[in-house]
């Protein structure tokens, strides 16, 4: 209807509403990881095929979708997706995080605090945060339905036996609501604090393994820890060297032959209003 | 306490048509250990799948009595119920110890899952109980952070029932706990075990084929054939004066040395 013979959002109206009763059910078990029957996407599995098809069954012509790829509108990925959905849906796309209805996203959360009504769609690879621990899905299916998760317990305990310290980075599970763990897709353990009692909704799509799952609006979200190791984020002692803030997730860069280094924020939406605000 | 600790009735497990155990009744009493012997293929092992409840018997019951809630029928509970008594009361160990421990994991971790599967979330508190019991079983400490893939075939027994002993159970069962290993290590092990039963006054259902195994830590026998017990009293009254032609058989097939 809006690009020849695609249907409305690329998808058809009836796999929208499979997906968004799917979606219904995730948010009414938050943290639940609920089978779909995930479609084939003009996408190839990991570039945010999971994502997509949220994305696809919750937007309307009066969206404004904004996506980041590692917190980055500008990334081959982010550009591909907007560009996608302002051909088949006929939407406004935007940068800006405040604007947004609708965020699609790889690897982060934004810096901007987000605000009720808004949508976080995450990318999600491995929807299953026991995976690494225990192969049999049959298995993992009972360990959620019992709560049985003394198993992620012993994943943290091998890292500070090895490690000294949990030196999980990102894919940190959480226990949502008080009730299921839930991997919070590879974004780093420093957005972990944004996703509890957020007042936007997140959703997350897993477009390979075909499973939602959500936590809705003001939900409890806590990182796993020890009493004795509790949870911290990544901290530097460096600044944005664009920006100059000092409260944001930070990218490493490597400037020149010599191993010069900088840090740049890794959202560039918060970075750029950032440097327009201090140039005013 | 006054009733047995677990009981069963009739309990009889069918493969198709192939009978695996049929009407194996017996009451294992607190700090009791029972053992059942005979040869492969006999019925022993699914016997002790069925009073754990890892398998469910076509006929029969078997009660437990727990330590806060009173008797249980084990087939009865929901399976979460049953999960949590296996992880906290009851003890499991395996003849192959790779089925018993997480081998990707230290051995810190392996003993202290059950802890942490009980919501201890305390890091030094676990790791202090696993290098109590580390020591307990006679493996050295500098080896709690080492996978049990770097483990002697005796070692990762002795961890495996370190791992299963942490979280203070009231009854084990044992399939074979000294199969595959050479005698020096086997001796080592059985008086560890030895110890720690009476220690810990601990019940337990022994499952072995060697008789030897069965004297020295059963307080009972069971001597099954074809699925079915064909004696059962004080172990060195079997073993001294076997009644049963099949368990005179067995006692008569010992290797002298």
């Amino acid at each position: 209807m809006t690009d020849g013979g695609y249907n409305y959002a690329y998808l058809d109206e009836q796999t929208k509403r499979m997906i968004r009763r799917a979606i219904l059910k995730a948010v009414a078990v938050p943290g639940y990881q609920v089978p779909f029957g995930g479609r084939e996407m003009p996408l190839p599995y990991g570039w945010g095929t999971g994502g997509i098809q949220v994305t696809a069954a919750i937007i309307g012509r009066d969206d404004t979708l904004k996506v980041i790829d590692q917190g980055a509108d500008d990334t081959t990925n982010a550009v591909s997706i907007r560009r996608f959905f302002a051909r088949v849906a006929d939407v406004a796309t935007t940068t800006r995080t405040e604007e947004a209805t609708v965020i699609q996203t790889r690897h982060r959360v934004p810096e901007t605090p987000l605000q009720d009504g808004q949508i976080l769609v995450f990318q999600v690879p491995i929807p299953e945060p026991l995976r690494m621990l225990e192969p049999r899905e049959t298995e993992t299916r009972t360990l959620h339905a019992l709560s049985e998760y003394g198993v992620m317990q012993v994943s943290l305990y091998e890292s500070i036996a090895r490690h000294g310290r949990i030196a999980k980075t990102y894919n940190y599970p959480v226990l949502v609501n008080g009730r299921y763990i839930m991997s919070p897709s590879p974004i780093p353990k420093f957005d972990n604090p944004k996703l509890d009692r957020n007042p936007a909704l997140q959703l997350y799509g897993a477009g390979r393994e075909k499973r939602i799952y959500a936590v809705p609006p003001h939900t409890p979200v806590k990182s796993l820890d020890f009493d004795d190791h509790p949870f911290e984020i990544e901290r530097w002692t460096e600044c944005c060297a664009l920006c100059g803030s000092t409260e944001s997730f930070l990218d490493e860069m490597i400037v020149d032959d010599a191993g010069k280094r900088r840090f740049i924020c890794s959202d560039t939406d918060y970075c750029q209003e950032r440097q327009e605000e201090q140039r005013r | 306490m006054t009733g047995p600790i677990l009981s069963a009735k009739g309990v009889t497990k069918r493969f198709g048509s192939r009978i695996a155990c049929r009407g194996v009744s017996f009451d294992l009493w607190p700090g009791e250990v029972l053992g059942v012997v005979g040869e492969s293929g006999s019925g022993k092992t699914t016997l002790l799948n069925c009073l754990a409840g890892r398998l469910v018997p076509d006929e029969g019951r078997v009660a437990y009595e727990t330590a806060s809630i009173g008797t249980v029928d084990v087939h009865q509970l929901s399976e979460a119920r049953r999960r949590l008594l296996a992880r906290t009361e009851w003890g499991f160990v395996h003849q192959d110890a790779r089925e018993g421990l997480r081998m990707g994991a230290s051995a810190g971790a392996n003993i202290g899952e059950r802890l942490m599967a009980i919501g201890t979330r305390h890091y030094g508190e676990i790791r202090g109980k696993a290098s109590d019991w580390l020591s307990r079983v006679e493996i050295d400490l500098d080896r709690l952070d080492d996978r049990p893939t770097a483990y002697s075939g005796g070692m990762r027994q002795r961890l495996q029932i370190a791992r299963n002993l942490v979280s203070d159970p009231r009854l084990v069962f044992m399939d074979e706990p000294t199969g595959g290993l050479d005698v020096s290590v086997q001796a080592r092990l059985l008086d560890l075990l030895r110890g720690l039963v009476d220690s810990f006054h601990l019940s337990a259902v022994l499952v072995t084929h060697d008789l030897g195994v069965a004297r020295l830590l059963t307080h009972r026998l069971m001597v099954m054939q074809g699925g079915e017990v064909v004696e059962a009293g004080l172990t060195d009254q079997v073993l001294d004066d076997p009644q049963h032609a099949y368990t005179q058989m067995l006692v008569a097939s010992i290797l002298p040395v």
